[in-house]
């Protein structure tokens, strides 16, 4: 029984990463059709970024949870105002070109100035130990990173359904030429979303910082596992993509404790079962998957 | 007419790639005004309509809102200018409420209705505010779409065929709130194929073939040639 909850603790941590990112990622993909494959690579930034900070002026754990998004978001505004917003016009299949081209771009530069071993973190001291409940004893860090993941997309999934921002969104993930037809300069939306959005994955990074090894590569595995949770969940559904976050997280975490070899293929498999019974993934509808 | 009218077209080509769908259109409607385009399938109504709202861009010629050339205008400042547009389809939001779709647009001038208005006058919306846009009738539907643009005060709407598809119920109160925004002094262009439909709620009709305008009709002359007109449209 101990072991069970174990294992769920340990998968629904590794399920918050792909959480926020594919948040991040189908937020994205919702408002400017951009499939951004350049995700895994943000997440892999904002390890770095938070390890760098770390290193170098001393920035915390906890305060790096603040700034690293903040970082990421305006990386994020610079690389949609310098480049991605140049290619929105044409074919999807460009930007995501683009985004791939920049993955390998980042992840070199971080080869180059950072090498190959990876970065030490170090998760502060209320974070370490184990979780006593009774009997039951959970590492402190998971369960920390479950939690406070999960807050944050329920504060994501309030901004989307409580708030008029959000409602613009979803209106142009819905349709955007309709709504311009109705008054919402969509395009003003663009950047900021795009920030947001690269601000989750550097998120997602922080907090895998003092769990993960940091390395240039830590994306690349990733962003793969990332696209089977967006298709999952459906392509452009913001519930969805939690939902599959977390669900992909326990399915790796299970199959590694009791199936090792066929960790990753359980993943894949259970895209493929998802994808022949309702090809918009399990929160997707007909028309957002064109 | 005595004042400059609200929408003035002239010579407006419009394009898909190298197709030309609209050639030389001229058409104008008087502030107050309900005006039809009547007109085969293919004719180009909806890209004309489209090309007024600003959803199609291949277009040249003159465009001009209340006096404005608009051509190069973006669709969301048109429709900030006053212009409101019914899609086809309706264009009802699946992923918002109700209440939401009818909130969505920003309100555009001070002939807009409060959301207890609109509520008044379509009861079925009160009753469904919390559902879902897509959970409504195709009826239902409509109602929305046109209550949508009633309550940003847009001085024009622009409706492509509301009637169609709907039941003679429907129809009927479509058509009597397209007469109480007249004569609350709105403005209306619509595309109709209903011909009876068209001759009860408009004052000038104007007939399209093959991307031009070849006839401009009053209310009077389109009753009386409703036979043969209803055999040019193979109805």
């Amino acid at each position: 029984m101990n072991e069970v909850l174990q294992y769920t603790i340990q998968g629904l941590a590794a399920g918050s990463f792909y959480a926020l990112s594919a948040l991040g990622l189908a937020i994205i993909f919702g408002v400017l059709g951009v499939v951004n494959f350049a995700h895994g690579a943000c997440y892999m930034l904002g390890a770095v970024v938070a390890a760098v900070l770390l290193d170098t002026v001393g920035l915390g754990f906890w305060p790096a949870l603040l700034v690293v998004p903040l970082i990421m978001f305006a990386f994020g505004v610079l690389i949609e105002r310098t480049l991605v917003r140049w290619l929105l016009a044409l074919d999807p299949l460009y930007n995501f070109l683009l985004t791939f081209g920049l993955t390998l771009l980042l992840v070199d530069l971080v080869k180059r100035r950072y090498g190959v071993s990876g970065l030490p973190y170090e998760r502060p001291d209320v974070l370490r130990g184990q979780i006593e409940l009774g009997a039951l004893r959970l590492p402190t860090y998971q369960v920390f990173v479950f939690v406070f993941s999960l807050l944050v997309c329920v504060l994501v999934w309030m901004l989307m359904t409580r708030t008029r921002i959000g409602m613009i969104v979803r209106a142009s993930t819905e349709r955007s030429d309709l709504a311009q037809a109705l008054g919402i300069n969509v395009g003003r939306w663009v950047t900021p979303v795009f920030g947001f959005g690269i601000a989750l994955a550097g998120l997602a990074g922080v907090l895998a910082a003092p769990f993960r090894a940091i390395t240039a590569d830590m994306g690349s595995n990733f962003i793969i596992i990332l696209f089977a949770v967006v298709v999952i969940g459906g392509l452009g559904s913001i519930l969805g993509a939690v939902v599959a976050g977390f669900l992909v997280g326990l399915v790796e975490a299970f199959g590694q404790a009791y199936a090792p070899t066929f960790a990753q293929i359980l993943i894949f498999v259970l895209m493929a079962v998802v994808v022949l019974v309702r090809p918009a993934g399990l929160f997707g509808r007909e028309e957002t998957a064109r | 007419m005595p004042e400059a009218p609200m929408l003035e077209i002239r010579g407006l080509d419009a394009f898909y790639g190298e197709a030309q769908a609209l050639r030389g259109v001229d058409l104008t409607v008087a502030e107050g005004e309900v005006v039809t385009l009547v007109g085969r399938n293919g004719a180009g109504k909806t890209t004309l309509l489209r090309s007024v709202m600003g959803l199609h861009r291949q277009v040249t010629g003159e465009l001009l809102f209340e006096g404005r050339d608009i051509v190069r205008t973006p669709a969301h400042k048109r429709a900030r200018a006053g212009l409101g547009w019914v899609q086809d389809d309706r264009g009802v939001y699946a992923s918002l409420t109700v209440e939401e779709n009818l909130l969505l647009p920003p309100v555009v001038s001070d002939r807009a209705w409060a959301l207890d208005k609109v509520y008044e006058a379509f009861p079925v919306l009160a009753d469904r505010r919390r559902a879902g846009g897509t959970t409504l009738s195709g009826g239902e539907q409509q109602m929305l779409a046109i209550a949508r643009v009633l309550r940003t005060g847009a001085r024009m709407l622009l409706l492509d065929e509301p009637t169609e598809g709907l039941a003679p119920v429907i129809v009927r109160q479509i058509g009597d709130i397209i007469r109480q925004v007249k004569e609350s002094g709105g403005t209306v262009l619509l595309i109709e194929q209903n011909v009876k439909f068209a001759a009860t709620v408009a004052d000038r009709h104007y007939l399209l073939a093959q991307g031009s305008v070849v006839e401009s009709l009053d209310n009077a002359e389109f009753s009386a040639r409703q036979a043969e007109l209803l055999q040019h449209l193979g109805m």
